[in-house]
């Protein structure tokens, strides 16, 4: 449902709304340490960078595993930052938050 | 091998085979691949591993009633459905048919940013969800060293692909995992450290600039296996490997006999031809008369009604049709009604393999009774005398188990080993028959020797073998005192006899005549004679009547003198009477 909400105000929306709005997806795969683990810095960091422009959907694969085609989820934990384009993958437990901020582009790599 | 298959099944109670389906493989390994356990099929671009991987699925799900689940890391959905079709299998059916899932499964590495732990489990989920949604009993991984290029951390990898291969098997799905062949090891990442229970080594070699596919099979734990390189091809209708020393000795064979086309030939080869369904190699020099040969024999089965293929590794087939034209065999009507097939191609256009598929493809379609290859020998530049051997072993075999009648023509070079060089191959072969040029005089001359016929009385007699406008004549050559005559020494030498036997024939007539004569006086002297011994007894008959005149006549006188005197004339007359009557008085 987010998806589709989110489609649309991107349609809608202009360039600068559009970058405004996070769209964040994490996959899990049951409630295991990782994916907890995961899940908490991915906040902390959302927190920190992306206060109040950001929306996190998770996907326990265990529950839907047809979802795992659509977005070539391997390993798990994957954060995918559907928006803004392009489309970015992040794998691990999100633990090194220097390459998180890579990986989602909102800092440069040094 | 047979004994192989044949000790494998007291096996089969600890270790289960899954069989593939894939032509001459479950011979190899007697029965198929490990049911329930993995199987590394390793080896270089453009092997075919994913070929056998598919072929492994498709035949799962279509004869052996097993659903498969085929992960690719490479190919897409689509590409994947476009590269099976071409070896005939419908894989978007069995797709909508929900016997096998296509899952592709690709890592952009420049899209990953890796930030701490992490585990695969979202392969597994997915893999998971793939083999439960249509109940898998298969599964195929094309090439799960794709992720040793996504994913950067090999140490997680590692440990997630031994987990991988340990939950297949928990899984109970038998499954093929293909991998590039390594520079020094077998695959380029270690695989085979994790899949050690069937490992299949696929091999695409380069020799003299023919390229042939081998398979062996590495490893194969739990069971006996044959060792050796096998040739394969990759055909239309899938995978083929070549196991000729698993090869059987048991086709049926018939009693009917084809004729050979040419009258005096089938009365060498006891009076009715070949053996149907039997081989039949036709050896000769350059020039011998082998294609037309072949082409009278071609025709004679075409008129028959019988369907023929003719394939020719050095004419094209409006030059065959031309040349056999020029000596009276008109095959164009039998090509036009579809009876006789003529194909023609290089031998070096591709490798053996090639040719030996699409022949096999040919036939299959076309179902052939006869099948002619002119000639075998210039597939030996395709490939090695040896792979030659096998072809041909593979060919026979396949032609004698649909009761085709073959027949293979051979090209020797002149010299001594003339017959040497068909050894190896006539021992396939259930006729021979050899085609000779004999040179003197002046000229050349061919003859033909039916060297051997399995299975039926056949002459040991040279003939001499007569190409004109008309066809093919043979004609018993000339064997003298002075040797085995043939062309013009052979005419000149009935020519020769025949003056003799004139000779002989006008000396009888005179002799007769001389005779004639002879007995003509003889009768002309016995009829002198008889008229002289005839003239005799007709003197002698008037003789004895004059004598018998004279006598009456002087009886009369004395009767009549005695009438004359009165005297006892009549007493004289009757003396003896009445002296009786006084006598008896």
């Amino acid at each position: 449902m987010m998806k589709t909400e989110t489609i649309r105000r991107r349609v809608s929306g202009s360039d600068s709304q559009r970058a405004k709005i996070w769209q964040l997806r994490l996959y899990v795969a049951g409630q295991t340490t990782k994916s907890l683990v995961a899940l908490s810095n991915l906040k902390k960091i959302c927190e920190n960078h992306l206060s109040g422009i950001y929306k996190i959907e998770v996907i326990d694969l265990l529950e839907n595993p047809r979802l795992s085609s659509g977005d070539q989820i391997l390993a798990i934990p994957t954060l995918v930052r559907k928006l803004p384009k392009p489309v970015r993958k992040i794998i691990g437990d999100l633990s090194d938050t220097e390459r998180v901020l890579v990986g989602l582009n909102l800092r440069t790599a040094r | 091998m047979r004994i192989n298959g044949a000790r494998s099944k007291t096996t089969d109670a600890r270790l289960q085979k899954c069989p593939t389906g894939i032509q001459g493989l479950d011979e190899i390994t007697g029965g198929g691949l490990p049911r329930g356990r993995a199987t590394l099929v390793c080896g270089g671009a453009g092997c075919g591993k994913t070929l056998l991987a598919s072929e492994f699925l498709v035949r799962g799900a279509t004869e052996f009633g097993e659903a498969g689940v085929f992960v690719s890391f490479e190919e897409t959905d689509v590409e994947l459905k476009v590269n099976v079709a071409s070896l005939g299998f419908d894989l978007a059916s069995l797709v909508r048919r929900k016997k096998i899932v296509l899952e592709h499964i690709y890592i952009e590495r420049s899209e990953i940013q890796e930030t701490g732990e992490y585990d695969l489990e979202g392969l597994f989920v997915r893999l998971n969800f793939a083999i439960d949604s249509i109940g898998a009993k298969r599964v195929v991984l094309d090439t799960l060293e794709a992720l040793f290029a996504g994913l950067p951390n090999e140490a997680i990898l590692r440990a997630e692909l031994r987990r991988l291969f340990r939950w297949l098997k928990v899984k109970g799905v038998t499954s093929v995992i293909t991998a590039e062949r390594g520079p020094d090891q077998l695959t380029r990442h270690g695989l085979e450290e994790y899949v050690s229970d069937c490992v299949i080594l696929l091999d695409h070699r380069v020799k003299d600039q023919i390229a042939t596919r081998h398979l062996r099979v590495v490893k194969y734990r739990g069971t006996l296996h044959g060792t050796n390189e096998f040739p394969f091809l990759i055909a239309a209708d899938g995978l083929s490997v070549l196991p000729i020393t698993s090869l059987g000795l048991n086709h049926k064979v018939s009693n009917e006999r084809v004729s050979t086309g040419i009258p005096r030939l089938d009365a060498m080869l006891g009076g009715r031809g070949f053996f149907r369904g039997s081989s039949i190699l036709l050896t000769g020099t350059p020039g011998t008369g082998k294609t037309i040969t072949a082409g009278c024999f071609a025709q004679a089965a075409a008129q028959r009604g019988e369907r023929v293929l003719f394939y020719s590794f050095e004419e094209s087939p409006d030059q065959i049709i031309r040349n056999m034209h020029s000596i009276g065999l008109n095959l164009e009507p039998l090509v036009k009604s579809g009876l006789l097939r003529l194909r023609a191609a290089r031998p070096t256009l591709y490798g053996l393999e090639m040719h030996l598929a699409t022949m096999f493809k040919e036939i299959a379609s076309f179902q052939p009774q006869a099948v002619i290859i002119d000639p075998i020998t210039s597939l030996m530049v395709a490939g090695t005398d040896y792979e030659t051997k096998g072809m041909v072993t593979r060919l026979i075999d396949y032609l004698k188990g649909g009761q085709v009648t073959s027949l293979f023509t051979s090209l020797t070079h002149g010299g001594h080993a003339l017959q040497q060089s068909e050894i190896a191959m006539s021992s396939l072969m259930d006729s021979w028959l050899l085609l000779q040029d004999l040179e003197g005089n002046g000229e050349r001359n061919r003859v033909l020797y039916v060297i051997k016929a399995r299975g039926m009385a056949h002459s040991n007699q040279v003939r001499e073998f007569l190409i004109s406008n008309r066809g093919i004549d043979l004609v018993d050559a000339y064997v003298g005192p002075s040797g085995v005559l043939t062309g013009s020494a052979r005419v000149a030498q009935s020519a020769r006899e025949e003056a003799e036997a004139l000779a002989v024939r006008q000396k009888a007539a005179r002799d007769k005549r001389d005779l004639e004569h002879k007995r003509e006086a003889l009768e002309r002297q016995i009829g002198g004679l008889r008229a002289e011994y005839l003239s005799s007894a007709e003197e002698l008959r008037r003789i004895e009547k004059q004598v018998g005149k004279q006598t009456r006549l002087l009886t009369d006188e004395r009767t009549k003198l005695g009438r004359l005197r009165h005297a006892d004339a009549s007493v004289a007359t009757n003396t003896n009477g009445n002296a009786s009557s006084t006598h008896r008085r």
